[in-house]
């Protein structure tokens, strides 16, 4: 099944929604306007009644798959579920109604519970301060790496050179490079753990800072990560902690003590805030003292119970987002601070990580282990062993699809070839991980005795394995200008523009 | 779970960790139960005021608007809410069909080529845009013409300081201008002349970047029209509430030239093996995931969940709904315009300029005004010279639909009292 777009269902007759109308006496815009600042045309926009709108959205509805209906072992990216408590705290009038440039005497609850979370934050990830204004982790990287430049700069060094391993997601060599660093890659050794060797001989009086996520993309804890950070330390680099997986270990240890010095956070992995489909979260980043001149401005403050904006931060890199950040998000994730407790979050992340090395167990003789256990909230296995049969670790996704579970990160990271990450979660339960692992039996199963019905998965979905070559080349073609099919966006079929001249 | 492991205690699976590491606690209070958490977090709300909607005349970038029942009822449907960037296609059109039609209203309002899926805010947008312009033609100054949001500049200048760029504010545009950015109304609601600032870009061989109010684009010539390059914009007026500032969601469109250096995410159309149409995240080798430190942008989430708000918005109003809209906040901005520079001592700094439905007025005694306003319960007009001195006194009024004609009269009589 698949559904029209709102555009193909629209029909000229529907009448526009009842609007109030202007009731005090005032000019049209083209009295007063002069006429080449007019539009000349509406714009196309579809033309639905209310039932027709909700129709068409319940149906799209229906075609996602969802954290609130499926399993969503999704690796790096800690889909757990978004208690509903959340949303109703966020759309409290007390906060969806604040007009953000409204006085500080009048907006003090709100001061408040930046505060109080990013008190929270520092605590659970061991830093003196954070900024809460980025608005996802890869805002939040930029946000730490112009921070660290700021740092290096105001001690009149030259540190031209961010180190990335190479296991990390694509985020982290992007944000650097957007920062004006160049990029060096670090070899991840035999063990999935950053090759020390190889940092040694990266490190150098240009390392502005070393990226890192521990535990790393492959689930595995950098073991020897005091040694890593006394190395880079030594060379005036600093350590930035990318918080992606950070679900692994709250009230377990902390990016703090072990030596970093910039912690990016994801609420939408770790605290909660929903996906949205791809957005809005929220990156906030925390840091140590020697970075506290260097936050983004503006800061909130708390003296004698009174909050306030500081603006009057000198050393700031500035502003990286309008306002205050995603504040919406903010309160979904300080309610689910709050609701969990200390002792809630420490027990989230033993579950995760107990739920990770249990659902490894049941598949390891399915899928290859490319690397050692234990693993921490996530681990990564291989389809290696189905090449031979001619199965991909694509066909394994697809045929999880049709299986009603939403498939694993497959091809990352980069350096397991045929990767298959998976991080179940805290939030799922035995039940649910003994079915997947027995979905993983059976297509690893029908692997070897039907492959090709592998490949022709899924057949219970809406669409089947979409043709994105061909789709490639037709937008080629468009963006060549050799096609008048637009492929990224609705277009009237020609001879039938918007009916009439405004 | 621990015995099908291998294992006699969680412990063993934490043996990875230096023992130095390991904590004890974390220094925080213990959990509490729902009915604690919602009394706790209400606690906090009612600590803010929240001033009615009608008596709102404050903008400067975030405003009231009336937003119908539907975009709530889609947006909190949890299979969209809920549901992961759209990697596995076929588990995701939904998702993915919301924003390829998101992409079409915004291409369509804008009249330009094609839209990305989201960006985080109007202001990280103005941004991503100069970066586009830089990249394009490899020079390294944008211009700002005019009243452009004063914090989207601070955040173009936080950007730009990472490449390299530079943030000229006025003046002409060179042969080292990547990109000419003017905002359409400006930060004080008045219009500037597109077609003159687009042409002396061009002329310069610079980009023309218009940021734009997507309602206004009812009413106003589209960047698409008078060939701006690149349109951006903060689309919390489709449908989003105010939240103190976010989550809302920035916009871009460009012209087909310039669609792969466009930053972020976009979805477009492709074809099963039976010929069914589906939706696919398109033309990925430009994102930070394949690219890397080689990507236009290091976006990855973005604001899905505020596009699909803003695309129920659009549909809901339609092109005569949008009309509305905007036709009657631009009369109700108008006649209260009139009546607030009948006032003693009330004057436009700029008479000669023409507006929407935000405008400024020089006022004698500005704070005590605003602070008047406030005590009868009114959030009235915005100090603009917390941001150029020049207009001290100045603040910026803005009505919409919301502000009926009885709000309009209660304002006065609370400036006449």
């Amino acid at each position: 099944m698949t559904e029209p777009l709102s555009f193909e269902l629209s029909r000229p007759a529907v009448d526009p929604p009842r609007l109030p109308e202007a009731d005090v006496a005032g000019p049209n815009p083209s009295d007063v306007l002069p006429r080449e600042a007019l539009r000349s045309r509406p714009p196309g926009l579809p033309r639905l009644s209310e039932p027709e709108i909700m129709r068409h959205y319940s149906r799209m509805a229906s075609l996602n798959y969802s954290i609130s209906e499926n399993f969503y072992p999704l690796g790096s990216c800690t889909m757990k579920y978004n208690p509903v408590l959340n949303e109703a705290a966020a759309a409290l009038p007390g906060f969806a109604g604040l007009h953000p440039y409204q006085d500080e005497d009048t907006v003090q609850g709100a001061l408040e519970l930046m505060w109080r979370l990013e008190r929270a934050l520092c605590a659970i990830v061991g830093v003196d301060r954070v900024t809460l204004q980025p608005a996802a982790g890869a805002h939040g990287e930029w946000t730490a790496l112009r921070m660290i430049a700021a740092f290096h700069h105001s001690r009149k060094e030259t540190r031209t050179e961010v180190l990335v391993p190479d296991s990390a997601h694509g985020t982290n060599p992007a944000s650097a490079a957007l920062s004006g660093f160049h990029v060096v890659e670090v070899k991840s050794g035999l063990d999935g753990r950053i090759s020390l060797a190889d940092l040694e001989s990266k490190l150098s009086p240009q390392t502005a800072a070393l990226m890192l996520t521990n535990p790393n993309t492959l689930g595995l804890f950098e073991r020897e990560i005091l040694d890593i950070a006394e190395m880079v330390h030594a060379t005036g680099a600093m350590l930035y902690y990318d918080g992606a997986n950070l679900n692994a270990f709250m009230g377990i240890c902390r990016p703090g003590d072990m030596g970093f010095d910039a912690v990016h956070m994801n609420l939408h992995k770790t605290f909660t805030t929903p996906h949205g489909g791809g957005g809005p979260g929220a990156g906030p980043v925390g840091v140590k003292a020697e970075l506290v001149p260097f936050l983004p401005s503006p800061t909130v403050e708390r003296a004698n119970g009174h909050l306030t904006l500081d603006y009057k931060r000198p050393q700031s890199i500035g502003r990286v987002r309008s306002f205050y950040g995603n504040f919406g998000m903010l309160v979904r994730a300080y309610t689910y601070i709050l609701a969990m407790g200390g002792d809630g979050l420490s027990q989230a992340s033993q579950d995760a990580v107990l739920s990770a090395n249990y659902l490894r167990k049941l598949v390891e003789g399915d899928l290859e282990m490319p690397h050692d256990g234990p693993c921490m909230h996530e681990f990564v296995a291989s389809a290696h062993n189905l090449h031979e049969n001619g199965v991909r670790a694509l066909d394994v996704a697809k045929a999880l699809l049709d299986r009603q579970f939403y498939a694993p990160t497959v091809y990352f990271p980069l350096v397991v070839p045929e990767a298959i990450m998976v991080e179940p979660t805290e939030t799922e339960s035995k039940a649910t991980l003994d079915s997947f692992a027995q979905a993983i039996k059976e297509i690893v199963a029908q692997a070897r005795t039907d492959p090709q019905g592998l490949h022709d998965e899924p057949k219970n979905l809406p669409v089947g394995r979409l043709d994105e070559v061909t789709a490639a080349r037709r937008i080629n073609a468009y963006l060549q200008g050799q096609s008048e099919d637009p492929i990224l966006g609705w277009k009237a079929p020609s001879g039938n523009p918007s009916e009439e001249v405004c | 779970m621990l015995e099908t492991i291998g294992v006699r205690s969680m412990s063993d699976l934490l043996v990875d960790i230096p023992q130095s590491l390991r904590l004890e606690s974390l220094q925080l209070p213990d959990g509490l139960s729902e009915f604690e958490t919602m009394a706790h977090v209400s606690d906090l709300a009612a600590r803010n005021r929240v001033y009615p909607d009608r008596l709102t005349f404050r903008g400067g970038g975030v405003y009231r608007r009336f937003i119908p029942a539907a975009v709530a009822a889609v947006t909190s449907k949890p299979e969209f809410y809920t549901a992961y960037t759209p990697y596995q296609a076929e588990a995701s059109q939904g998702t993915l069909q919301a924003i390829f039609e998101y992409q079409s209203l915004i291409a369509e309002l804008t009249a330009l080529d094609v839209s990305n899926a989201s960006l985080y805010d109007g202001a990280t947008a103005v941004a991503e845009a100069a970066m586009m312009a830089h990249v394009h033609n490899g020079r390294n100054e944008v211009l700002v013409s005019g009243y452009v949001h004063p914090e989207y500049v601070q955040v173009l200048r936080a950007f730009g300081e990472g490449r390299g760029i530079k943030v000229r504010k006025d003046g002409e545009p060179n042969k080292k201008t990547a990109a000419v950015i003017f905002q359409q109304p400006d930060f004080l609601g008045l219009l500037v002349d597109p077609r003159a600032l687009t042409a002396a870009a061009h002329d310069a061989g610079a980009l023309a970047i218009a940021c734009v109010d997507p309602i206004s684009l009812a009413i106003l010539a589209p960047p698409g029209e008078y060939g701006a390059d690149i349109a951006v914009g903060e689309g919390q007026q489709l449908g989003l509430a105010p939240s103190f500032g976010g989550p809302h969601v920035g916009f871009i469109a460009c012209r087909k030239e310039l669609v792969r250096k466009l930053p972020g995410r976009l979805v477009g159309t492709a074809h099963d093996a039976q010929g069914r149409r589906g939706f696919v995240l398109a033309l990925a080798a430009r994102e930070q995931h394949i690219r890397r430190e080689k990507a236009t942008s290091n976006i990855c989430t973005n604001h899905s969940l505020c596009a699909l708000a803003a695309a129920v918005y659009l549909t809901y109003m339609g092109p005569y709904g949008l009309r509305q809209v905007a036709e009657v906040s631009f009369k109700r901005a108008h006649n209260l315009a009139e009546r607030l520079t009948a006032l003693p001592g009330w004057e436009p700094p700029f008479p000669e300029r023409q507006f929407l439905n935000e405008f400024p007025v020089r006022v004698p005694k500005a704070p005590a005004v605003v602070r008047r306003l406030a005590r009868k319960g009114i959030l009235g007009g915005l100090e603009v010279s917390r941001w150029f001195r020049e207009l001290k006194g100045v603040l910026t009024f803005t009505c919409t639909e919301v502000n009926d004609a009885r709000a309009l009269d209660e304002l006065l009589e609370a400036l006449a009292s």
